[in-house]
């Protein structure tokens, strides 16, 4: 046992631990900003996978991987403008507009990889985004090259969660936001409009989701492969109900499952216990449902959630 | 200025029921037709070979039925569950659970050979029904959402049957992760020589009229719709909300099991890595453009097993990527979402003025 631990637990393990979180932290706090306006976007999925293809394929063709992520957000905000135009404009079910624009997402993403690079007999790949020592406090022993010596996203991955705390929590604008998914008519008297808080929430949902499924394309790996979000998108909509829509604790459930990601990835590697490797691929899920199981009778998810708003039927 | 307004219907007639499904195939299809324009193909000629190879010759139509019948399994499955409003999206892992168990009986010395196909189809249906009533389960009584449980526990049995075909199902000889094969006298019987049209076809086309008789003409089917429409008057009328809800989960789950069963006796003989290319999501669209219904089921099983058959043909005749198949679900799902509003309401055009 002692063996074990000693063998998982280095800094190597933590440092691995906060980039395995970067693209949950990401997908999370963007499905946060819609699901606290009252919007359920299920198309996460399917827009890291669409925005992980477009963002490896613009860095491929131009050799900016700066250029990458803009396209990925690019998508990503396309992706949400089209759940926006369903499920507030339309007002059409967010469950099945969700799991439909994840299906349509995903099939464009395939699709037009395969119409740009064809069927090549090696994966086309890019240089991936380096790491960024920041100096000094990489120098830290122990926590300097957990925290300090990542790529740039991570970084940003880390400014995101107080940021979007304090918008949420300390603007006019995330009061208005966090009223449209409690209680649009209230925020409506109020001249707030609904519509318009709800298509931002969506857009920067979709960058946030962009950015999600660039980093797994173009930091983490650096090529495009149809199993390269393998479900990280239900994953981060699992963590919101675990961290009861509040982004701090959202992204400590995060940190939770990266935590067991990187330990089922060092116990693949390490030979002491002999099963198939899938069974530790499967550990996270079990672990995720299991919380979710633990939480859920105390969440309480915004009011207005999955309520499409009409002004006329007020 | 002209202004698009909504309006709700009192009724709606019969013919628009009909013709909504259709509407939405179409408009996918012109959708669609862009992204054959971007591959440097003819449109016609891409959606030729997309929707006649599979229809072409007899053989080619019998192959499309037998391609349908997992899809007819996965399209009651998610009609059952989303008429209760159990957001069962869990199809395709309750579809592995139902092969594994197939695999799993079929393969036992110990039976006797008569007893190994309807131990399979009822393995399958139970193995399925099982997986299904989890997340279920979790919905009733922990107030776990049951779009994410259905959705993670896919990944989860997914990666649980590739450990089994990568440990003890593993050939020990070639080192392929493909379960053994089912015994011989555990294979579906073929029901027209010469062709793979196996008893799973027959039994997914009983099990259509079997799910509308027990939709629309039960208690149990009145209390599952009652729940999904209107769960506080269905629990006023004194029906068990969560009673129900496992109930749909069960009738749900065996269904999808029943495609995993069927896949593997009639077709497969043996499980392996890409059993199902995502019929349980493909029956979630099919659900959908078939409103629901359960007889809707089939011609729209139909038209997605002509569509995958079709795209491979495709691909190999224009170069269009046979991905075109899974757009065409996508767009699918999303225009029928978008015609079912026509459903609901009537769209008028008003001419407003600025005040």
């Amino acid at each position: 046992m002692n063996e074990i631990l000693a063998q998982v637990f280095q800094v190597g393990f933590f440092a691995a631990l906060i980039r395995i979180a970067t693209p949950l932290v990401f997908g999370t706090i963007g499905e946060l900003f819609a699901e606290r306006s009252g919007v359920l976007n299920l198309g996460i999925e399917g827009t890291m996978m669409l925005s992980a293809m477009t963002g490896f394929s613009t860095a491929y063709f131009t050799g900016s991987l700066w250029l990458g992520i803009l396209a990925a957000m690019a998508t990503g905000i396309l992706a949400g403008l089209l759940m926006a135009l369903l499920t507030v404009s339309l007002g059409l079910s967010q469950h099945v507009s969700g799991i439909g624009t994840t299906l349509l997402c995903s099939g464009l993403s395939f699709f037009f990889y395969r119409l740009i690079f064809g069927q090549p007999s090696s994966i086309p790949n890019i240089k991936p985004f380096d790491v960024v020592p920041i100096p000094g406090l990489s120098a830290i022993p122990v926590i300097g090259p957990i925290l300090f010596d990542q790529f740039a996203l991570v970084y940003l991955a880390m400014a995101i969660v107080p940021l979007s705390a304090w918008v949420l929590y300390r603007t006019p604008w995330g009061l208005n936001l966090r009223t449209v998914g409690e209680n649009p008519d209230a925020a409506y008297s109020a001249g707030v409009s609904v519509t318009a808080m709800r298509y931002q929430a969506l857009m920067i949902a979709g960058a946030l989701m962009g950015l999600a499924g660039a980093f797994l394309s173009m930091a983490q790996f650096n090529a495009y492969t149809f199993g390269v979000i393998s479900g990280r998108g239900w994953v981060c909509i699992a963590l919101i109900v675990f961290g009861q829509w509040s982004p701090w604790k959202s992204a400590a459930g995060a940190l939770l499952f990266a935590f067991i990601d990187a330990l089922q990835l060092r116990l693949q590697a390490s030979s002491i216990i002999n099963v198939p490797y899938e069974v530790f691929l499967m550990m996270p899920f079990v672990f995720t449902i299991v919380g979710m199981a633990l939480v859920s009778r105390n969440a309480r998810a915004p009011d207005a959630l999955l309520k499409p708003f009409r002004k006329e039927e007020r | 200025m002209i202004a698009l307004r909504l309006e709700p219907r009192e009724h709606t007639p019969v013919w628009l029921n009909m013709l909504l499904p259709l509407l939405a195939v179409l408009a996918t299809l012109v959708i669609c037709s862009g992204l054959i324009k971007l591959a440097g193909a003819s449109v016609m000629a891409a959606y030729a070979k997309l929707f006649l190879s599979a229809l072409s010759t007899r053989f080619n139509l019998v192959e499309t039925a037998v391609k349908a019948t997992p899809l007819v399994f996965t399209g009651l499955a998610v009609t059952v569950a989303f008429r209760a409003k159990f957001w069962n999206i869990g199809a395709e892992g309750q579809l592995l659970a139902g092969a594994m168990a197939a695999a799993f009986i079929g393969a036992r010395q110990g039976l006797p050979a008569w007893s190994l196909v309807p131990a399979m189809i009822a393995g399958g249906a139970a193995a399925g029904a099982l997986w299904a009533v989890v997340p279920a389960a979790l919905k009733t009584r922990y107030k776990v959402d049951d779009v994410v449980t259905t959705l993670l526990l896919n990944f989860v049995i997914f990666y649980g049957m590739m450990a089994l075909l990568d440990g003890p199902w593993k050939d020990p000889l070639s080192g392929y992760p493909d379960s053994p094969d089912i015994r011989m006298a555990a294979e579906f019987p073929i029901l027209l020589k010469a062709t793979r049209l196996h008893l799973g076809v027959l039994i997914a086309a009983l099990c259509t009229p079997l799910v509308w008789l027990l939709m629309s003409k039960t208690t149990l089917g009145f209390s599952i719709t009652a729940v999904g429409e209107n769960p506080r008057a269905a629990s006023y009328a004194g029906m068990s909300i969560s009673g129900v809800i496992l109930l749909s989960a069960l009738i749900s789950g065996a269904l999808a099991g029943l495609a995993g069963a069927s896949e593997v006796g009639g077709l497969h003989f043996q499980v392996m890595a890409g059993i199902s290319p995502g019929y349980g999501y493909t029956g979630i669209v099919i659900a959908m453009l078939a409103r629901l219904n359960p007889l809707g089921v089939i011609p729209a099983a139909f038209f997605f097993a002509v569509i995958i058959t079709g795209a491979e043909a495709m691909s190999r005749a224009t170069g269009v990527p046979v991905f075109l198949a899974d757009v065409i679900q996508g767009t699918a799902l999303v225009t029928m979402l978008i015609a079912l509003l026509f459903n609901q309401y009537r769209v008028r055009l008003r001419r407003v003025s600025h005040e």
